[in-house]
């Protein structure tokens, strides 16, 4: 793309880039706030901090949803990985068309439709097998379907771009197919699946229409309790608590996108000297 | 197509193919088949399609009362209608404002291009929830906005956002606008420069090169991005929910309502299979039209 500044493009960055951190930002300064009135600034302080020490039900509902988020996001990583080599290595088997639109499909259903359905979908099992029963266990697996979407469009990128050449050099010298691909292909989408498992862990965690829907009495999760206590109006611990789960997300996916890039730029430097060796 | 590892590929393709299949795909059978049901009580709150009398016939019980509920009621038409205006204005002014950011990311150097798409993505990744509540601190009635401007001496009252419509169209736009700069970034960085400056050789003045050229080049994701910002739009629950107001009923609260607030099952499923056939059926179709025309 052209090397040209345009007066007007820039404001208009800079616009919609405070407009999406200036709440956050916000937010942030209000956690520390001592007075529990928004509109007044009571000095610094940590008192909501060490208030979330203390509530019990924050943190029953923070560890259910950690529980959620790895299990559901290890599950998804499994599937996702499968689900990306099959579309990209193999051109045609009966179901991929299926296959394709399944994986497509939870990343524009609405939620609320996603879980609406899933919560029958147990009921009715429920019903018929006397499995499985609603928390956590279905919490995890409506959770690992989303998820599951997304390790799988991440992972099928990067496969689509890895160089296969590698893989047949490595069959050449009598590896079979399964080492060849663990060996050589495994190592370059590693960064990808890395990735996609900390952004499953982001999306699980953050969940609350979905979890609503597919939960049971006990089982409540973060998001869940946060929005009951929003619902009810202002409640600054949750500031507090919104600050924390900001900084830790934002940690992961400036982790994921770090390794990306640095694993992007190692590949780049590895082909450049393949190429000079040659 | 070479075929290694023949023997193995159904392991490859049987377990998410499997579990899609059961846990997202059959699940819309089952909400189908529950929106021909009654209500009844008991748990869970409807009648069996298929059951068995006393004397021992089997009793078949399917009936189109919710659908027609839907229609008689017309609080689901005027939910449906305000959730497509309300999606679709929404979706515009992402666009216009989204526009302009993705070109002056495409045409930003290269370092600065990796930072500026983290700085778009990291809000994206961030808690939706908790973005929606950090916009109620901004625009409530003792909100920061109203703090500022009262200080100022701009406005003698609070301004009223929260509750109306104006607040659900700004945490939509707040909400999606990553989901609509990505995908146009992706279409304008691969623009071609030499396209551009060839017009303005052959004398196009660069408004006229950017309608003939960057914009017709930049169509999918144009595409892309509003349909990523208008089907999440238009189910969205939780941004009406919180800083909607009684006038501001969209059709994914209606649901909400329907199932926790009555525990109507049967018509919260009807609203979900009609929802699903009138909005979700013809952009699918769209979209697998568009992907078979590209795949020729």
């Amino acid at each position: 793309m052209a090397q040209r500044s345009s007066p007007l493009l820039f404001p208009v960055l800079c616009f919609g880039i405070a407009l999406l951190y200036l709440p956050i930002l916000v937010l942030v300064a209000y956690s520390f706030n001592a007075s529990p009135l928004v509109n007044v600034w009571g000095g610094f302080s940590t008192t909501w901090y060490s208030a979330l020490m203390h509530n019990r039900k924050l943190l029953d509902a923070t560890l259910l949803s950690f529980e959620v988020a790895v299990s559901a996001s290890t599950l998804a990583l499994v599937l996702g990985t499968l689900a990306a080599i099959a579309l990209v290595r193999i051109a045609r088997f009966p179901g991929r068309l299926l296959l394709t639109g399944m994986v497509n499909a939870p990343l524009v259903m609405p939620e609320i439709i996603t879980g609406i359905t899933q919560l029958l979908l147990f009921v009715s099992m429920v019903q018929l097998l006397g499995w499985p029963h609603r928390g956590f266990t279905t919490i995890v697996l409506a959770h690992v379907v989303f998820c599951t979407a997304y390790v799988t469009i991440t992972v099928q990128s990067r496969l689509s771009a890895a160089d296969r050449s590698l893989e047949e050099a490595a069959m050449d010298l009598g590896a079979t197919p399964q080492r060849a691909f663990i060996e050589i292909t495994l190592p370059i989408i590693a960064p990808a699946l890395v990735s996609s498992w900390l952004l499953s862990f982001t999306l699980s965690i953050d969940d609350l229409v979905i979890s609503s829907f597919v939960s049971g009495p006990g089982a409540d999760t973060l998001p869940m309790v946060i929005y009951s206590k929003v619902k009810l109006g202002v409640s600054p611990d949750v500031n507090a608590l919104a600050t924390l789960i900001i900084c830790i997300v934002g940690t992961c996916v400036i982790a994921a996108g770090v390794l990306m890039r640095r694993a992007e730029r190692r590949r780049a430097l590895e082909a450049r000297m393949a190429e000079a060796a040659r | 197509m070479r075929t290694t590892w023949r023997p193995s590929r159904w392991l490859l393709i049987l377990p998410p193919l499997v579990f899609l299949l059961v846990f997202f795909l059959v699940p819309f059978g089952f909400a189908l088949k529950i929106s021909f049901a009654e209500t009844a009580v008991r748990v869970p709150p409807f009648t069996d399609a298929l059951s068995r009398a006393p004397d021992g016939h089997l009793h078949w019980a399917l009936t189109l009362a919710n659908f027609r509920y839907l229609l008689i009621d017309d609080v689901y038409g005027v939910a449906y209608l305000y959730s497509l205006r309300t999606a679709f204005f929404a979706t515009l002014i992402c666009l216009l404002l989204g526009y302009p950011m993705a070109y002056a990311i495409a045409r930003a150097s290269r370092a600065t291009q990796g930072i500026l798409l983290l700085i778009i993505i990291l809000p994206f990744w961030t808690s939706f929830l908790l973005r929606v509540y950090a916009l109620e601190n901004i625009i409530r009635d003792n909100g920061i906005l109203n703090t500022v401007l009262l200080h100022l001496g701009l406005i003698a009252q609070p301004l009223r956002i929260m509750r109306t419509s104006l607040a659900v169209y700004l945490g939509i736009i707040y909400s999606y606008l990553p989901f609509m700069v990505l995908p146009l970034f992706a279409t304008l960085e691969k623009l071609d420069p030499t396209l551009l400056e060839a017009a303005a050789d052959l004398g196009s003045p660069p408004w006229r090169a950017f309608l003939d050229v960057t914009l017709p080049l930049s169509l999918p994701g144009v595409i892309a991005g509003s349909m990523l910002v208008f089907i999440p739009a238009v189910g969205e629950f939780v941004i009406p929910s919180l800083l909607g107001g009684p006038n501001t009923l969209m059709i994914g609260r209606v649901l909400w309502d329907e199932f926790f607030g009555n525990h109507d099952w049967p018509v919260a499923s009807a609203v979900a299979i009609a929802f699903l056939v009138l909005l979700v059926g013809p952009i699918a179709i769209y979209q697998y039209f568009s992907v078979r025309q590209l795949e020729h």
